[in-house]
């Protein structure tokens, strides 16, 4: 370890004054993520609240296709990667196969909201007892920034280098509201990680969607509106201020549903 | 009356060097380097005994390279 630090702290450096440390719950890997992406953040919080509650070696995580594939790489405890899409069936599967494990997917635009529609409408409609993370940064990040469904208008990628076009190219998927409407999931709560204060309400949520599953409630949904700073061609600074400009009032942080009943309009 | 001071350490080595810690901390204690650590990213260096070891920048870090340390003082 190389550690910058300053000398005047020394006596504050000691284990018992220790307050924040990467969790255990996280592997010693280092993130294959690009400088500043938001994954890792969300991971961390994860795998925070999997620490918290004490959950490390009940726990099932399902990790898609997208830049998070390598996620069982970095979390600490039991992993599956999915086919690209199919994250909420296999943790389908899982939960049904082990009711006592905490089983969650963890999956991107792409993988969620494109090619994975149907398993996530469906598994969201049955009402699953699982938590799907569900990174939405607008692009795919993996493959070299191409249009998801989830891309603004307006918005420049490899695919729509001029900017999207609804009426050649669709308008923007809410998917996240669209489960909030479905029976079977019953807290959706959409999020981010560029500031401390969202970071704070991010790992609350996953917390409470976890709680959930314990009392067998169906799904808990939690977006994480995200920068792929790569892929959107900024600078992770830059695209933190883009995303709070240009994602957030496209795709509102806050609740949508709580125990099981709507907190806003669709 | 009892005030708390804080310390953080940054793994500089595992820094990407995003600068996201940097406008996170309210108290400007985090700037960036302009030399390069292994992996060949200008990293984040504390600089200035200010910290109250709020935990911004460590929540922010997505590569969770900094740990942060509190204590009382009189
Ligand atoms: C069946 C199949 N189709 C297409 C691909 C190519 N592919 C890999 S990742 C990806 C999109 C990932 O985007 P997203 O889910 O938004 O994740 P991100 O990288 O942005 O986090 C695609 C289309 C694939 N691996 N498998
Ligand atoms: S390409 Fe985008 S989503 Fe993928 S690691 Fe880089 S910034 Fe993150
Ligand atoms: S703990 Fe708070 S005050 Fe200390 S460096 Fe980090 S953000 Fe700044
Ligand atoms: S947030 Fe983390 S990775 Fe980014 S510059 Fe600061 S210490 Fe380095
Ligand atoms: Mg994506």
């Amino acid at each position: 370890m190389a550690d910058v630090t300053l000398d005047v702290w020394k006596d504050i450096i000691t284990p018992e004054n220790q307050v924040y440390r990467r969790t255990p719950v996280m592997t010693m890997k280092e993130l294959s993520y690009c400088p500043g992406c938001g994954h890792g953040t969300a991971h961390r919080m994860l795998a925070e609240v999997i620490e918290e509650m004490g959950i490390q070696s009940e726990t099932i995580g399902i990790a898609p296709v997208g830049c998070s594939v390598l996620a069982y790489e970095f979390l600490n405890f039991d992993m599956q990667q999915a086919a690209h899409g199919r994250a909420p069936a296999l943790a389908t599967a899982i939960k049904r196969l082990w009711p006592n494990r905490y089983v969650f997917t963890y999956q991107g635009d792409g993988d969620l909201a494109a090619i994975g529609t149907a398993e996530t409408i469906h598994a969201c409609n049955r009402g699953e007892n699982i938590v799907i993370i569900f990174v939405n940064n607008g692009i795919y990040g993996m493959t070299g920034g191409q249009m998801a469904p989830t891309t603004l208008p307006g918005m420049k990628t490899s695919t729509s280098p001029y900017g999207r076009e609804a009426i050649l190219m669709g308008n923007p998927l809410r998917i996240t509201e669209l489960v909030a409407a479905l029976p079977g999931t019953y807290y959706v709560s959409r999020h981010s990680v560029h500031k401390p204060g969202n970071v704070r309400k991010l790992k609350k949520a996953i917390r409470i969607a976890f709680e959930n599953q314990k009392e067998n409630k169906g799904v808990s949904f939690i977006e994480v509106v995200s920068n792929c700073n790569s892929g959107w061609k900024m600078t992770p600074v830059k695209s933190n201020e883009w995303m709070e400009e240009n994602m957030f009032p496209f795709y509102p942080l806050g609740d949508i549903k709580v125990d099981g009943k709507l907190v806003r309009e669709l | 009356m009892a005030k708390v001071k804080g310390a953080i350490v940054i793994d500089k080595d595992r820094c990407k060097g995003c600068e996201l810690c940097v406008g996170a901390c309210p108290f400007d204690v985090i700037r960036m380097t302009d030399t390069v650590n292994i992996k060949g990213y200008f990293f984040a260096e504390p600089y200035q005994d200010a910290c109250t070891g709020c935990m911004n920048c460590a929540l922010v870090c997505p590569d969770g390279v900094i740990t942060v340390y509190s204590k009382k003082v009189e």
